[in-house]
């Protein structure tokens, strides 16, 4: 057996935290992590925000990311200690053996210059190939990573191209030098569904044609068993568990990794319209200021009465314009919104108070959405003051209560925002909004800035608050579990329009239009061989590409 | 307390000296501020610890009353120019629109003109009094304070917390001094250090050029400029104000930069 490419042994990395109001002091964030990787083999490197997984992943470059230390452990890359090497061989090592692929290649890519000098760089800087022969082969890798007109590509700047095309490009970066191992630190968690598995096919395919090794860092264990051959689970910088891909989705040993296979596992019943519909949209067109283009067309949709409607679509697709013309935020061009029963003002300005009472929102990024100035009791209790005139004890007593529902409890009342983890405050963000006593609650992708199991827990929350209150949701996302998991009925939205409307049953069964069928094979699922099944059947390109 | 900087607690000393000085000044003068003790230009000595001045009073004494006016008025002038400035700022970039080109362009109209040009010619033309120096120190300098209120604010206002206020139904008023004014507060503060000794540079400048605090009230730009004749004659009385002047700067911005290390990692600070 030949000698691992990399090899990790009792790895501990250190950093300096400065919780608020406390002196600042060491933490350990990696608790002596070991593992092995082979030449040419995937590794995946999956866990929770705070899991280590990237700190891990950017130790094979003997690199700590902003106060990280590596305290401990060894690293070997290729038969060398990096640890111990000097300045002057890690700089060899960095960009010539090991190279990186970031989450976002716009902010990663200098915008000043052209992509061809980004991606031929380390290759010429290190030696490795001579200017000519390196933009061959960028052009080699252009053309293999499936972008179009890949002998031009490289003269344009990285905002001249489309999100998952960049990504690719910087995958041709990372691959350009020849490396022995790329780190890819979740390449295609900001992209849309429908574009993720484009270059997820493309990734996995460069892989095996250049036979790199790779460390694949996620938090989507349905993405990682794609491409990985070995996955490790990893949790508050410990490993969970590690076996083979197989292995780990079939046959979890461990309690956590069992949890994140099997997460999305909420069962909700569709309910069929009652009554009136709390809310009506009709035909809604709407632009922003000083463009001549409608972002949204001839939008249709209603809202029943504790139910949940689900707007699905990619970004771009409208969605969240469409929040913004219900709450009152972009005055539509045309159409009109009737709301419990009543024409709702265009402008949310001149409102009524009852208008604004009923109709509430919970926002994607739950840390901008409080004011990080105030505690959780001011957030709070300002709506209670603001429309129910609430005072002292009495506001106290219903603060706690709100706390008591959103499973937080009563010592949370003088925390500030910064003390809280993103669940935590996306809950305090919920009760701001139940405080409200709201007729209907519009969910601006609530749960995607959040890891998956702390997701479900979001979802499960807003669903028995549901049943409680009997609030109607809006519920605004791109993920497509979400939506089975939680709606009654589904809008999906595609280009500004209204591509499909209905129960979720409805909705969700064949026949499907192309978009819907693109939208819904898209999203990962937790199988081997899915990548594949899907670029092979599919009827429609991704309009990323 | 313990882990205030070095650089900090000089800072602290000698801002706290000058205002002690400055609010104690009957108690501490050996002199009547405009008693006529010695003869012209007197070396120090253990009577007169700073000599004597440019017609014979006790520079020490002047020193001390001068450090008290001219304290007090770019204190007073700083408290003016920072409500309106960082006030207006505020509500500019929360009104937005015709009332934020209005205020924005009007800001840049009086910025266009040097201040010190348009204070002399509005000194010029208005009694000088105390009040008024204060008023017109304060409202030009107010124009800056505007310009870094309204560039923090526009920032703040477009983040979620804002809107979520906004749609709740609040008012303007909650908008500003609620949700905006606490999380600007920290550059605020940094430059309110910086604003005050420009202030203390302004009011001296003025009085050196005579339009400034009227004699026989004394202030530090006053006391170079009765002196200035002197310096010919290698006689250092108008270095000692100078000096004065310089080490205030100089530690009033230690502290200033103190607040603002320390106001950025306060609870959910920003930055």
């Amino acid at each position: 057996m030949s000698e691992p490419l990399l090899k990790v042994r009792d790895l501990k990395i250190g950093a300096t935290v400065y919780p608020p109001g406390e002196k600042p002091h060491d933490i350990e964030i990696v608790h002596g992590v070991s593992f092995d990787l082979m030449p040419g083999k995937v590794l995946g490197l999956i866990g929770e925000s705070g899991a280590g997984k990237s700190t891990i992943g950017l130790s094979s470059m003997a690199y700590g990311r902003g106060g990280v230390k590596i305290t401990g452990g060894e690293v070997w890359v290729n038969g060398r200690d990096i640890l111990k090497s000097k300045l002057g061989d890690i700089r060899k090592l960095r960009g010539g053996e090991v190279t990186y692929v970031s989450q976002s290649a716009a902010a990663s890519f200098n915008p000043a210059k052209t992509i061809m000098e980004q991606v031929i760089e380390a290759s010429v800087e290190q030696g490795k190939f001579s200017r000519r022969n390196a933009e061959a082969r960028a052009r080699a890798l252009f053309a293999k990573l499936g972008l179009p007109d890949p002998d031009n590509i490289g003269s344009r700047y990285p905002h001249q191209v489309s999100g998952g095309q960049l990504q690719r490009c910087m995958t041709a970066l990372a691959l350009c030098p020849e490396p022995d191992l790329v780190v890819f630190d979740e390449p295609t968690t900001a992209l849309d569904v429908t574009t993720q598995i484009d270059v997820l096919m493309a990734i996995k395919e460069a892989i095996r044609d250049t036979g790199v090794a790779a460390l694949y860092i996620t938090h989507d264990l349905a993405v990682v068993a794609q491409v990985s051959d070995d996955i490790m689970v990893l949790r508050n910088g410990d490993m969970v568990e590690y076996g083979s891909v197989d292995q780990i989705i079939n046959r979890p040993q461990e309690e956590y990794t069992q949890a994140l296979v099997s997460v999305r596992s909420i069962e909700h019943e569709e309910k069929s319209p009652t009554a009136e519909p709390v809310l009506s949209v009709r035909n809604i067109t709407a632009r922003y200021k000083g463009t001549k283009f409608d972002v949204l067309h001839n939008v249709n949709v209603d809202l029943y009465p504790g139910q949940t409607l689900a707007v699905v679509g990619e970004s771009g697709s409208g969605k969240s314009t469409l929040a913004r013309v219900i709450t009152g935020l972009l005055p539509p061009r045309e159409g009109e919104i009737s709301f419990a029963g009543r024409t709702l003002t265009p402008d949310f300005k001149h409102r009524t108070r009852e208008d604004l009472r009923e109709l509430q929102m919970i926002y994607q990024m739950a840390d901008v959405a409080m004011n990080p100035r105030q505690t959780v009791g001011t957030i709070i209790g300002r709506p209670l003051e603001f429309y129910f005139g609430l005072r002292g004890a009495e506001k106290k007593k219903r603060i706690i209560e709100l706390l008591d529902e959103i499973e937080l409890g009563e010592k949370f009342i003088d925390r500030y925002p910064a003390e809280l983890s993103g669940g935590q405050k996306q809950r305090v963000c919920i009760a701001r909004a139940l405080a409200a006593k709201p007729k209907m609650i519009i969910c601006d992708e609530v749960t995607s800035a959040l890891d998956p199991l702390v997701a479900d827990g979001i979802l499960k929350l807003l669903l028995n608050l549901q049943k409680i209150e009997n609030v109607a949701y809006l519920f605004i996302t791109h993920d497509l579990a979400t939506v089975r998991a939680i709606s009654d009925n589904i809008a999906v939205m595609y280009k500004g329009k209204v591509q499909r409307y209905g129960g979720k049953t409805q909705v969700l069964s064949p026949p499907f239009d192309d978009y819907t069928d693109l939208l819904l094979s898209s999203v990962p699922e937790m199988r081997l061989g899915w990548l594949e099944e899907v670029i092979a059947n599919r009827k429609m390109e991704s309009a990323g590409n | 307390m313990k882990n205030i900087p070095v650089s900090a607690l000089i800072g602290l000393f000698f801002t706290a000296l000058y205002f002690l000085a400055a609010i104690f000044a009957p108690l501490l003068a050996p002199y009547g501020m405009a008693e006529v003790v010695g003869d012209v230009w007197e070396p120090s000595s253990a009577e007169f610890l700073l000599g004597t001045d440019n017609i014979g009073r006790d520079l020490l004494t002047r020193m001390i009353y001068g450090g008290r006016t001219t304290i007090f008025i770019a204190t007073m002038a700083t408290v003016i120019s920072f409500t309106t400035g960082s006030i207006l700022g505020i509500f500019a970039a929360v009104s937005g629109g015709w009332i934020d080109q209005c205020l924005s362009r009007f800001v840049d109209l009086i910025m266009s003109i040097p201040t010190l040009i348009f204070a002399l010619v509005v000194l010029s033309v208005t009694p000088v009094t105390v009040p008024m120096l204060i008023l017109v120190m304060g409202l030009l300098d107010s124009t800056r304070v505007y310009r870094l209120a309204r560039a923090v604010a526009v920032d703040i206002e477009v983040m979620d917390f804002v809107e979520a206020a906004r749609l709740r139904g609040e008012r303007t008023a909650w908008i500003i001094f609620r949700e905006i004014l606490p999380n600007a507060l920290s550059p605020l503060v940094a430059e309110m250090g910086l604003r005050f000794i420009f202030m203390v540079l302004f009011v001296s400048t003025l009085s050196f050029l005579g339009l400034g605090v009227q004699p026989p009230e004394a202030d530090w730009g006053g006391i170079v400029k009765e002196n200035k004749d002197g310096i010919v004659y290698g006689i250092p009385a108008a270095l000692i104000p100078a000096f004065a002047i310089a080490t205030l700067a100089i530690s009033v911005n230690l502290v200033a930069d103190w607040v603002l290390n320390r106001t950025t990692s306060l609870k959910g600070g920003r930055g």
